[in-house]
């Protein structure tokens, strides 16, 4: 956590271990639930309750920045588009924009860039020595169908080709079957696999019907050994929505309640604006605290925010609204 | 930019202060001095110049004046003379005219609601997102029951001159909840603010001006106890809508008994917050954050008795202590404020004073330990475990931001505490199993039910209590019909006057049978005795009472009932009820048609009795036997008929309006129609599921008696139906005062009636007098029905959200 210089409320013993799972549980399963209503006021009411304004504001959108996990995920990614990413990675914001806010260059960089396995090399490369880690999606990414051992090798070559972290998919089919030991153990090998890597297990949210399953889903996932509990692909209809994420941070709470142990919160797809990103912070500090405000406990999976949380970062340095042109493309 | 750096490195909020200009230029504007807005002009007023200062930083805001009784006299003539033309004006225009007071809100919400958290002290987001919006909310629909009142609500009209009173926790949303539906039904208006928030009254009043509203159909005068105490007792005042404490609805219901005036209640409460083992645990306690600390929990529905399954009740606590520790407690315009101000220093004492009793009681108070505004009327918000159930703290409305926690095992057990208290304002039940939560939502006694939710309101839904709670429902169909009344359309046939003189003569009291009346010579001596709990019962005292005929001879003895009597009724009627009440419509039906049945094979007989009441004929007699027949066939066809509704709300879920049994019915019968008049309200209150304390007409109480034999042969549930006799100088005192009666019906409405409501104030039931006019029992029609099931039942509203 030597990113993250936040006060944890509630230290454990096991806070700052990685989550090494539990045995299934499926009384804890059981008792999840979610009201969806009641969840929807909460998020929508939340927006009304906590504002960050002026100077806060820009310290906390330069917060966004350090969380972003670079994202590019398209059929046509190519090694110098992945080594443009990687330099927006590593300079995120323009260096007078920094000076002026009292930003050292290296303090605001991004999370890490996230990558189908065939970029990896290149992104390895272009970070190399920036301590920035390469993310690969893995597991047949997005639809997460191709046979187990498919699956587990392409973890382990990206493994092998340099990505720190990896994130899966879940078989959706499980979760909605609710069959919780088969989504255990499935999760529980790419775990294994993954070795020293951090796994982040995408849950496809927008697919799993409804907010009770996604939250017995994370719990199932972080008992399996999950680092980061992630909302979405990207490509399912329903991206991450604050109702989902509300789920996932109780279910996050509840497992560190039981268990000492902390585990991520990953929010991805539709994340576009410098709003958003807002709204998610204040979602994850007010149902988990501070000490999940930094890279080891929360990411948000985005490729267009950080040229929204630019703009208004010159707009908090100039006080004229500011132009996506003035800023360089990721 | 050090600041950007720290935040960068701990995210914390900051102050966001909302900008306080506007509301700032606008007090400035009226020089910070308001008078009063009487027949669309300014007016100084007499009475004493008051201060309005903020909670938070106690900074002055205006000074105001307490009306005084000339200032209520001005304004409520001013509301007469502007009486006839708005009642009169097509719903159309009433409607334009709300249509512009909405939209002028919207135009203005933000001055608004800064006013507001500055005159309150609650915080900024709760008056931007819920008083101001709501309060729009309530005009646009009132607009559209403008619109729509002379088609949806024929045959009714205007109650007349409203005097409405409204509380200082919601001022401009009591406000609207109180001058919308006024308006809509055609009523003019005189409103009081409450002394400690006048000030978005008196905005309001810029806002009606600006829409053109009629010079006197709007008349603000602000001022305290004294001046509402003159608006709810002016002659001039046809209808007093109340919204406050408990204690000063009591003081009203009693000062305005016998005038006539209509008369609306929202009170006090200590509404139950019930959490199952089967709920979103985390949803439940955030449920709590907005039941009880929601405006400091100064807020009459506010979720104050937190009962907790014991299974999962330190879980709860310990969630619910975690979630406290991160409620922001500060000045109402930061925009980070989750509880803003107490009202006011006095408020702030009182709840101390509960706090205080509530340790010298043996319970634990617990506050978390983030820090407190060091100036201002503050109180962090409190978790109060331990408490005793019969301490103050864990049963009386506290009105600040104090939570009691309770335990219960099962959901009977949960019903229990829950109705375990004298008020009925609402409750909040959370569970995922829809099972229970629908088991449970009929069998609490309050006005709205939230099913995993709480406090949500909408203008489309009616709000309003059970028991001490209060009486009337504000919002949506049923409340509009607070400020409307039956057109009486058959006054030559049925003069007022002809109630008083009837009355007159029934006031005198009849011979006790031992003072020379004389056996009434029938062939066989015959008692006629009352009916308790499914027997025969003679009277508690042993005497009788001589009733004579139409020609004054002496014709029967009937028992003198006395309050012993009332009391055994209404212990039997209590016994009864709720079964009765879980009956389905469908079994009292036939139970209504069987004693039709019955009633009909003796019609001869029944005539032949009549026909010896004073003031009747042959004719009449017959006529009169065939009516209650037909009475008893037209509830015991509504029986299974009057059906609830689904209210329309913005939000996704079903609002069930349920119209339930107000519980044990008192009649008082009225000599008018000695047969119909007994049979045929005594089958509308049983065609609803309540239980029925009857007393019989006073000067000719035989037909009543001799209908408990048809009743006794027609399945009624023992206990079901009581019927007393007696002088109703002495029995009607004691029905009035009976607080496990929940409603009176008066039906003789004589000057005994007043009494009647003065005694009313003690448990603050209904009380429906008919002082002649508006139902016929002997010729029913079917508006007059409609309005009976009305007084029949009360309307729980049920808000059920949902989504997977």
């Amino acid at each position: 956590m030597e990113t993250t210089p936040l006060v944890d409320p509630a230290p454990t013993a096991q806070a700052s271990v990685r989550n090494p799972g539990t045995p299934l549980d499926l009384d804890l399963v059981r008792r999840v639930r979610a009201n969806r209503s009641a969840a929807e006021r909460r998020t929508a009411s939340l927006a009304g309750r906590r504002s960050v304004k002026k100077e806060m504001q820009a310290g906390w959108l330069l917060r966004a920045i350090t969380v972003t996990d670079l994202t590019t995920l398209a059929g046509d990614d190519t090694p110098g588009r992945v080594r443009r990413l990687c330099g927006k990675a590593r300079r995120p914001v323009r260096g007078d924009l920094l000076a002026a806010l009292g930003i050292e260059p290296g303090e605001a960089r991004a999370a890490a860039v996230c990558v189908y396995h065939r970029l990896v090399p290149a992104a390895v490369r272009a970070l190399e020595g920036s301590g920035i880690p390469v993310a690969a999606v893995s597991t047949g990414f997005p639809a997460g169908l191709s046979p187990m051992a498919t699956r587990l090798a392409e973890i382990r070559e990206s493994v092998d080709a340099g990505a720190a972290e990896v994130d899966v998919v879940i078989t959706r089919g499980l979760a909605l079957r609710g069959d919780w030991t088969g989504l255990y153990d499935e999760v529980a090998a790419f775990r294994e696999a993954c070795g020293d890597a951090h796994v982040k297990v995408i849950l496809g949210t927008g697919e799993l019907g409804t907010l009770a399953t996604v939250g017995k889903a994370a719990i199932v996932a972080m008992m399996a050994g999950a680092d980061f509990v992630k909302t979405s692909t990207g490509k399912e209809p329903v991206n991450a929505t604050l109702p989902v994420g509300l789920v996932l941070a109780r279910a996050i709470r509840e497992y560190c309640r039981t268990t000492g142990f902390r585990v991520g919160l990953k929010a991805a797809g539709g994340i576009g604006t410098a709003k958003d990103a807002l709204a998610w912070l204040v979602l994850i500090k007010e149902e988990l605290g501070n000490a999940w405000l930094g890279p080891p406990f929360f990411r948000v999976g985005a490729s267009s925010l950080l040229a929204d949380i630019e703009r208004q970062l010159e707009h908090h340095v100039t006080g004229r609204y500011s132009a996506f042109h003035r800023h360089s493309l990721g | 930019m050090t600041r950007v750096r720290d935040a960068f490195l701990t995210p914390e909020y900051g102050p966001a202060p909302e900008s306080d200009r506007e509301a700032t230029e606008w007090l400035d504007g009226g020089e910070r001095a308001f008078g009063h807005y009487v027949g669309g002009e300014w007016a100084a007023g007499e009475g004493r110049l008051q201060e309005s200062r903020c909670p938070a930083d106690g900074r002055l805001l205006a000074r105001f004046r307490y009306g005084t009784a000339a200032d209520v006299d001005r304004a409520v003539a001013a509301a007469r003379a502007a009486l006839e033309p708005w009642r009169e004006a097509d719903g159309h225009a009433r409607a334009r005219f709300l249509y512009s007071i909405a939209r002028q809100l919207q135009r203005r919400s933000r001055l608004f609601s800064v006013l507001e958290s500055l005159d309150n002290g609650k915080a900024l987001r709760e008056s931007r997102d819920l008083d101001v919006p709501l309060a729009i909310r309530h005009f646009y629909h009132h607009a559209g029951w403008a619109q729509l009142a002379d088609a949806e609500f024929e045959g009714y009209e205007a109650a007349g001159v409203a005097g409405q009173i409204i509380p200082w926790n919601f001022p401009l949303l009591m406000l609207a909840w109180k001058v919308a539906p006024a308006l809509a039904a055609g009523c003019t208006v005189v409103l009081k603010p409450a002394e400690h928030t006048s000030l978005t009254a008196l905005l309001f009043a810029e806002v009606a001006d600006r829409a053109g509203l009629p010079p006197g159909v709007l008349n603000i005068v602000t001022g305290d106890g004294e001046t509402g105490a003159a608006l709810a007792c002016h002659p001039g005042v046809d209808k007093v809508a109340f919204t406050g404490s408990t204690e000063v609805g009591r003081e009203i219901r009693a000062a305005t008994a016998g005038s006539g005036k209509s008369l609306s209640l929202e009170l006090g409460g200590k509404s139950p917050f019930v959490v199952f083992d089967s709920a979103d645990l985390d949803a439940a306690v955030e449920g709590v954050v907005d039941g009880i600390w929601l405006n400091q929990g100064q807020v009459c529905c506010a979720g104050s008795r937190l009962l907790v399954q014991e299974s999962v009740e330190e879980d709860v606590l310990e969630r619910l202590r975690a979630r406290m520790e991160r409620l922001r407690v500060g000045h109402p315009l930061d925009k980070s404020t989750d509880m803003g101000a107490i009202v006011d220093e006095g408020q702030l004492d009182r709840i101390e004073g509960y706090l205080e009793s509530g340790r010298a009681d043996g319970a634990d108070i617990w506050q978390p330990s983030r820090p407190m505004p060091d100036e201002g009327c503050f109180l962090p918000p409190t978790l109060c475990t331990g408490a005793p159930p019969s301490s103050a703290i864990a049963t009386e409305e506290v009105f600040g931001p104090v939570v009691v926690s309770l335990t219960f095992r099962t959901p009977a057990e949960a019903v229990s505490l829950a109705n375990d208290t004298r008020y009925g304002l609402a409750a909040s039940v959370w569970t995922e199993d829809v099972n229970l939560a629908l088991d449970v939502a009929p069998a609490i006694k309050a006005g709205t039910i939230w099913i995993n939710c709480t406090n949500l309101f909408d203008a489309a839904s009616g709000f309003g209590g059970y028991r001490e709670s209060g009486f009337g429902r504000e919002g949506g169909r049923e409340g509009m019909w607070e400020y409307l009344k039956p057109v009486v359309a058959r006054t030559t046939a049925r003069p007022q006057a002809e109630g008083t003189t009837e009355t007159a003569e029934a006031a005198e009291p009849l011979e006790a049978a031992s003072s020379g009346g004389g056996s009434p010579g029938e062939a066989i001596d015959r008692t006629r005795k009352m009916w308790i709990g499914g027997k025969q019962a003679r009277p508690d005292g042993g005497y009788s009472l001589v009733v004579r005929d139409r020609v004054g001879r002496a014709f029967a003895e009937v028992p003198r009932g006395n309050r012993k009597d009332v009391r055994n009724a209404t212990e039997a009627a209590r016994k009864a009820r709720e079964r009765w009440a879980a009956t389905s419509g469908h079994v009292r039906a036939q139970v209504l048609y069987y004693v039709a049945e019955n009633l009909a094979a003796r019609a001869g007989e029944f005539a032949e009795t009549l026909t010896r009441a004073p003031g009747a004929g042959t004719e009449g007699a017959a006529s009169e036997v065939d009516a209650a027949v037909r009475g008893l066939f037209t509830f015991a066809a509504w029986a299974d008929k009057h059906d609830g509704r689904v209210h329309s709300t913005p939000l996704r879920n079903v609002v069930l309006a349920m119209n339930e049994p107000v519980g044990t019915v008192a009649i008082r019968c009225g000599d008018r129609a000695p047969l119909a008049g007994v049979a045929v309200p005594l089958a509308a209150a049983l065609s609803q599921g309540n239980a029925v304390v009857l007393l019989a007409p006073e000067r000719f109480p035989v037909s009543a008696l001799d209908l408990v034999q048809v009743l006794e042969t027609s399945d009624v549930p023992p206990g079901v139906v009581n019927v007393l006799s007696g002088p109703h100088q002495e029995v009607v005192p004691a029905l009035a005062a009976h607080d496990d009666v929940d409603q009176l019906w008066d039906l003789a409405g004589d000057p005994l009636s007043a009494e009647a409501e003065r005694l009313s104030a003690g448990n603050l039931k209904r009380v429906w007098v008919d002082r002649g006019g508006v139902v016929d029992w002997k010729a029913l029609t079917s508006r007059e029905c409609e309005f009976v099931l009305r007084q029949a039942t009360r309307v729980k509203n049920v808000w059920v959200p949902y989504g997977a």
